[in-house]
């Protein structure tokens, strides 16, 4: 008892709550699958064999004779009659009011709702390859293609565009979704290296052609299965992935053009993917050398304009580009530079294909084809990098961008300019691709961990309102002509500094210890 | 001889396509469509019929169906139902 010492105060804690427990619960998943029942004569006695015609007959004559019938058929005939002199003597539901006015303003605030979540949760076949490796990697959904026709399946091209990832289990495939079964794809594209790329014929809604990321192009017939119909040779593909393919328009239907951020951008018809029919190095020096070509990372190519194309490079410059030029140096025609990183998203505007907007580095901004200096609109810069966008396709002045940090912006520029119209965050992980439906509505996100987010929008957002094709007109005339008014004046300040400067060599360091003050005092005297 | 008088009037009216007389076992006893039609709506009619008489009978005990009427797009499926027999008219409404 000496060892020990009395202790004083003693803490201890009592709790007077019930005692519970964390139980989950989870239905069973059953699958379900739709058939059909064919109908069969039945419920006669056993005795009645349905196909003898003579024993039906004397069955139903037999009950004619019965005295119940009589009555009943008696009663319920005067019943009957009652209800068809009715039908006969009056519609009930017919029109009586004409066609009411609908509401004409639709006030309600923006909105949008997510119709389906097609993710690759539990894939069946990549149980056998998580065996070996207890995660299933997870792939950035990078491009997604909808149907030409029906826009009910939508391509989704697949692939880890992670610096130098090359995981042994990762697969290959890129799946076509149907949208009625989103649990399981329609059908899996198996090509030779992921796909970075995948883009639906526009004219033969069975072929596509998918850019992969060592390079090589493949096309596919879903008619035809899985596997590539035919894949380009190796040597005289793309050194780089090929982040940009698009169909072309020509008689055919089976020419298409990629670009990759090797510098090239190729030129293939599909029944002979051995080698490009043409192709084109980015250099804007215009000397035609690879080494100082521009990596190109979003393509554009406008079906009514069928020569002239454009791309945007790694670099922030997009480049225009006349296909029919007869010199490879002349094939570029103009620049425009202006984002500082890579310009993710190159898209013109449907319904006035002069303006175009680009999405890259924090910003989007919308350009002239005329105003070469800077664009004409941008939006601020955002926090996180702006990885995709697209023009709306039923009203001209409403675009979509999407975000890493999981948002997914609608701006309507006729509305507000200052800042989206519409901010939502559609999942949990950062967004990396964008495709809207040809309808307007409805518009599918793909996210870095490979789930494609289809979301409807509001009807105020896609029906086209009075006066907003001339309303987004003389918006973009007013940005253009502002743009055009700076570039002269740019232009003309230039030239006379460039004219005094020439004129006032010797003062050069005497104007430079002055310069500071002077250009001060100068910009206050202009400004006010 | 009255069955036939009372069925062929109902007939008779403005835009009746056809009358049929189905027993409590979807036999058709009486009908103006071909077999496989009569067939298909006598299996699939009395169906109906029996879930909506429990309906009104789940309601209220005391109550019974009488008549159930179907609008279509097309025409109007009208049945009276009985304990024993089913008598469908279909008819076209509209003028």
């Amino acid at each position: 008892a000496s060892n020990f010492v009395l202790r004083n105060p003693v803490d201890s804690y009592v709790q007077h709550t019930s005692d519970m427990s964390e139980h989950e619960v989870n239905t069973e998943r059953v699958e379900v699958e739709s058939r059909g029942v064919n109908h069969v004569e039945g419920g006669w006695p056993k005795d009645i064999n349905p196909q003898e015609v003579e024993q039906t007959i004397r069955f139903r004559k037999k009950v004619e004779k019965d005295e119940n019938y009589v009555n009943t058929i008696v009663h319920l005939g005067t019943l009957m009659e009652h209800c068809v002199k009715q039908n006969n003597a009056i519609n009930i539901y017919e029109e009586y009011f004409g066609e009411e006015e609908t509401a004409e303003l639709e006030d309600e605030p923006p909105s949008a709702k997510t119709i389906n979540v097609i993710s690759k949760l539990t894939p069946f076949f990549d149980v056998l390859l998580s065996k070996r490796d207890p995660n299933v990697t997870k792939r950035t959904a990078t491009h997604l293609s909808w149907h030409p026709d029906t826009c009910k399946k939508l391509a989704v091209a697949y692939s880890s565009l992670e610096f130098q990832q090359n995981m042994k289990d990762m697969s290959f495939d890129s799946y076509i979704w149907d949208l009625e079964n989103p649990n399981k794809p329609a059908l899996v594209l198996k090509p030779s290296s992921p796909l970075v790329t995948l883009e639906y014929n526009p004219k033969d809604s069975h072929v596509l052609v998918g850019g992969c990321y060592n390079g090589q192009m493949a096309y596919w017939d879903t008619r035809k299965g899985g596997l590539p119909v035919e894949v380009s040779t190796v040597e005289v593909s793309h050194r780089d992935p090929v982040y940009g393919a698009i169909w072309l328009q020509s008689k055919t239907g089976t020419e298409c053009f990629s670009a990759s951020t090797d510098g090239q951008v190729l030129w293939w018809d599909i029944r002979k993917l051995a080698e490009p029919t043409e192709s084109l190095v980015l250099d804007i020096t215009r000397k035609g050398l690879l080494e100082n070509a521009l990596g190109a990372v979003a393509l554009e190519f406008e079906p009514t304009m069928p020569t002239k194309f454009m791309v945007g490079t790694e670099q922030g410059i997009v480049v225009a580009c006349n296909r029919k030029a007869k010199t490879p140096p002349e094939k570029i025609t103009s620049t425009y530079s202006g984002h500082i990183g890579p310009v993710y998203a190159l898209v013109r505007n449907p319904f006035y294909p002069k303006v175009f907007l680009t999405v890259g580095d924090w910003t989007a901004r919308i350009w002239s084809e005329e105003i070469k200096e800077s664009s004409i609109m941008w939006t601020k810069c955002h926090l996180s990098y702006l990885t995709d966008g697209c023009w709306s396709t039923v009203r001209p002045s409403v675009f979509f961008t999407t975000r890493s940090d999981r948002t997914l912006d609608v701006w309507d520029f006729l509305f507000k300019q200052n800042g989206p119209s519409l901010s939502l965050k559609v999942c949990n992980e950062p967004l990396s691709s964008l495709r809207l439906q040809d309808n307007g509505c409805v518009v599918a996100c793909g996210s870095k961990l490979g789930t494609v987010t289809l979301m409807e929008i509001s009807s105020g957002l896609c029906t086209l309102q009075r006066n907003e094709k001339t309303l987004a007109a003389a918006m973009f005339e007013r940005e253009t002509k502002r743009e055009k008014i700076l570039e002269a004046r740019h232009r003309e300040m230039r030239l006379k500094e460039r004219a005094r400067s020439e004129g006032q060599e010797s003062e050069v360091q005497e104007r430079l210890v002055e310069d500071p003050q002077e250009v001060l005092d100068r910009a206050r005297r202009e400004f006010f | 001889a009255e069955v036939e008088e009372t069925l062929k009037r109902i007939q008779a009216h403005k835009g009746v396509i056809a009358t049929m007389v189905i027993n409590a076992e979807g036999i058709p006893i009486r009908t103006t469509l071909d077999n496989s039609t009569t067939v298909q709506y006598a299996g699939l009619l009395r169906q109906l019929t029996m879930k909506a008489r429990s309906t009104v009978r789940d309601i209220d005990p005391q109550n019974d169906l009488t008549f159930l009427r179907i609008r279509s797009k097309k025409h109007e499926i009208m049945i009276a139902p009985d304990k024993e027999y089913l008598l469908i008219v279909i008819q076209n409404p509209c003028e």
